[in-house]
């Protein structure tokens, strides 16, 4: 009985000791898919030269995980700024941007230069792959596109 | 038997015990007033051996500077407000360490927070504001609230007013320049720098101003103390070697705007982060010249005609006392004056790092507060360690985004304790010292 009441005491204590030592769930993960056997998409090649571009154009701010740097660079993953209208992300690109801008609630405040020198190309390719990448599912954007508002800025 | 598991038993009641008291020790009851018990995994942090941290604050929202007044009420400067309240003010009235009472004033944003004789300081972007203290009032009267300095340029970047005082009713105000190097088109590969650089009339330099003067203004009042650095967060009057001391952010992308001159590995490294002892009208060369500290020497900026080896008009400008890595973000500097830690840490530098973003496809890196010894004159006496880290909790920092805790401001507390705030989610650490003063 005395060794069951000590035992008792310990688990108490031990309990409360661990306690704040438990890591909480980290609600800004999302959940992990599951692997499931499938046959092995094809890879659009528009978003394998994409992904090259970004690496080239556009990772040093925005990152390789695509949601840029707290404060500075806004995000590209889960925002209407990229998976909305895509002639208003086109000029972004080709105009820049800078001061504050609110994203998913957060506000940022960088510089996103004008990147003109880039062909159409090299844009509908980067913006593909954005569309395509970080949890985004959206269309993929083509050159006539880019060159259809870069005619109009 | 049983008489032996008891034994046992009693001897692990014991153990677990002292553990949950976390690392008290039989010295610190020998030494006066205990200090509160650190947290029994120091907050989430690491520190170096013999000290321990407890969380006094939390979730207080983006913070930015902090400072303590003589009764260890603490006040944290929001960069954002968090409901219409941009200051807190914290106290503990129980003597637990945990900050248990709060309150918030001051509807703007902005990073700079101080005292000053008996009056609060804080700044927005484009101004300093300060408010009196009353003695025993943890809040001040808000209405009391005057502007001193106004008419800092409104700019994006680089654009906290952080601020210091000396000891002759002066502050110093860091304004930082508002791009990286000044580019005729900013940050566009291929455009030259502006020479001369229009940005360092009324920006990229410290300003003194009276410290008790309202209504004053950058351009009738401010005296251009120092000139040519680009972004100052990190400053602190030496009240021991009477001078004032500064780092600077570093230039970004050296490899993205002259990818023929500088690596990717080579950008994620320099330029150093400079550490300034300040004289009046120093000019550091900024945006003309960075500083390469493995050669220990400036050179031209490519934006002005820099090929990694000239040294043209950089030649003869001051030096910094020392290069930290490049793109860590220095964000906050104090000079330890109390006496809880071992007197090694006496007149040394608590330097606040934020941490990278500028270091892709590399790691980042910084995320941590550093030690740099120093002696009373302000001479740096030996090697910079690694003083707490562990903020972003994870093991490598891919991306800014993966930190969960940044180190952006540093304050001393009446004890000697030091207090680091954090930009993320606004937790507020208090170190102390329990090991044996004898190191």
């Amino acid at each position: 009985m005395r060794i069951f009441g000590i035992f008792l005491v310990l688990g108490i204590i031990w309990i409360s000791c661990t306690e704040e030592k438990q890591a909480k769930p980290d609600q800004t993960q999302s959940p992990k898919t599951e692997v499931k056997k499938e046959e092995p998409k094809e890879v659009d090649p528009r978003v394998v030269e994409g992904e090259d571009n970004y690496k080239k154009h556009c990772m040093t701010c925005h990152m390789k995980d695509g949601y840029g740097v707290p404060n500075l660079n806004p995000p590209l993953a889960e925002t209407e700024w990229v998976n909305g209208n895509k002639d208003t992300l086109i000029s972004i690109v080709l105009e820049g941007r800078t001061g504050e801008m609110e994203v998913n609630g957060e506000v940022y405040n960088g510089v996103m230069i004008p990147h003109n020198h880039l062909s159409d190309q090299e844009i509908a390719t980067i913006l593909t792959y954005v569309r395509a990448s970080f949890g985004n599912k959206s269309s993929p954007i083509m050159e006539e596109e880019v060159a259809s508002v870069r005619a109009q800025i | 038997m049983l008489r032996n598991y008891s034994l046992i038993l009693i001897s692990l009641f014991s153990f677990l015990l002292y553990a949950c008291e976390g690392s008290k020790t039989a010295e610190q009851e020998e030494k006066g007033p205990a200090l509160p018990v650190a947290d029994i995994d120091n907050g989430g942090i690491q520190l170096s051996d013999g000290f321990g941290a407890m969380v006094v604050a939390d979730t207080l929202g983006i913070a930015g500077h902090i400072v303590l007044d003589d009764e260890g009420d603490l006040y944290v400067k929001l960069r954002r407000t968090k409901n219409e309240e941009g200051i807190i003010a914290l106290r503990d009235s129980d003597g637990d360490g945990k900050m248990d009472i709060q309150q918030g004033f001051g509807n703007y944003n902005g990073t700079g927070i101080d005292i000053h004789e008996n009056y609060l300081y804080a700044s927005t972007d484009v101004a300093i504001h300060r408010y009196k203290l009353a003695p025993g009032e943890l809040l001040p009267d808000t209405s009391s609230m005057e502007t001193l300095i106004s008419g800092f340029p409104d700019q994006g970047q680089h654009a906290s007013k952080t601020f210091v005082f000396d000891d002759n009713n002066n502050i110093y105000v860091n304004v930082g320049a508002p791009s990286n190097a000044c580019q005729e088109k900013m940050r566009q590969v291929g455009s030259p720098g502006l020479d001369p650089c229009p940005q360092l009339e009324y920006q990229a330099g410290i300003w003194r101003f009276n410290a008790n003067e309202a209504g004053q203004t950058q351009k009738e009042n401010g005296y251009k103390y120092a000139t040519g650095i680009r972004n100052a967060m990190a400053l602190d009057w030496n009240h021991s070697s009477n001078g004032l001391f500064a780092l600077q952010h570093g230039r970004d992308d050296l490899h993205r705007l002259a990818e023929e001159l500088y690596t990717e590995k080579d950008n994620s490294v320099l330029p150093g982060e400079e550490f300034f002892q300040i004289d009046q009208d120093d000019d550091f060369g900024w945006p003309y010249c960075y500083f390469d500290q493995f050669k220990g020497e400036k050179f031209l900026n490519p934006e002005y005609g820099g090929d990694r080896e000239r040294q043209g008009r950089c030649e003869g400008i001051k030096k910094p006392i020392f290069g930290f890595p490049g793109h860590l973000a220095p964000n906050d500097l104090i000079f330890y004056q109390g006496d809880q830690f071992p007197s090694k840490y006496k007149n040394g530098a608590f330097i606040a790092f934020h941490g990278s973003w500028n270091r892709a496809p590399e790691p980042q890196g910084g995320y941590f507060v550093v030690f740099l010894p120093m002696d009373a004159s302000g001479k740096i006496t030996g090697e910079w360690e690694i003083f707490a880290e562990g903020f972003p909790q994870v093991e490598t920092v891919e991306s800014p985004r993966d930190a969960v805790y940044r180190p952006v401001g540093l304050a001393e507390g009446p004890d000697g304790s030091l207090y680091i705030s954090d930009s993320r989610k606004g937790r507020i650490w208090r170190i102390m010292y329990y090991g044996s003063k004898e190191v």
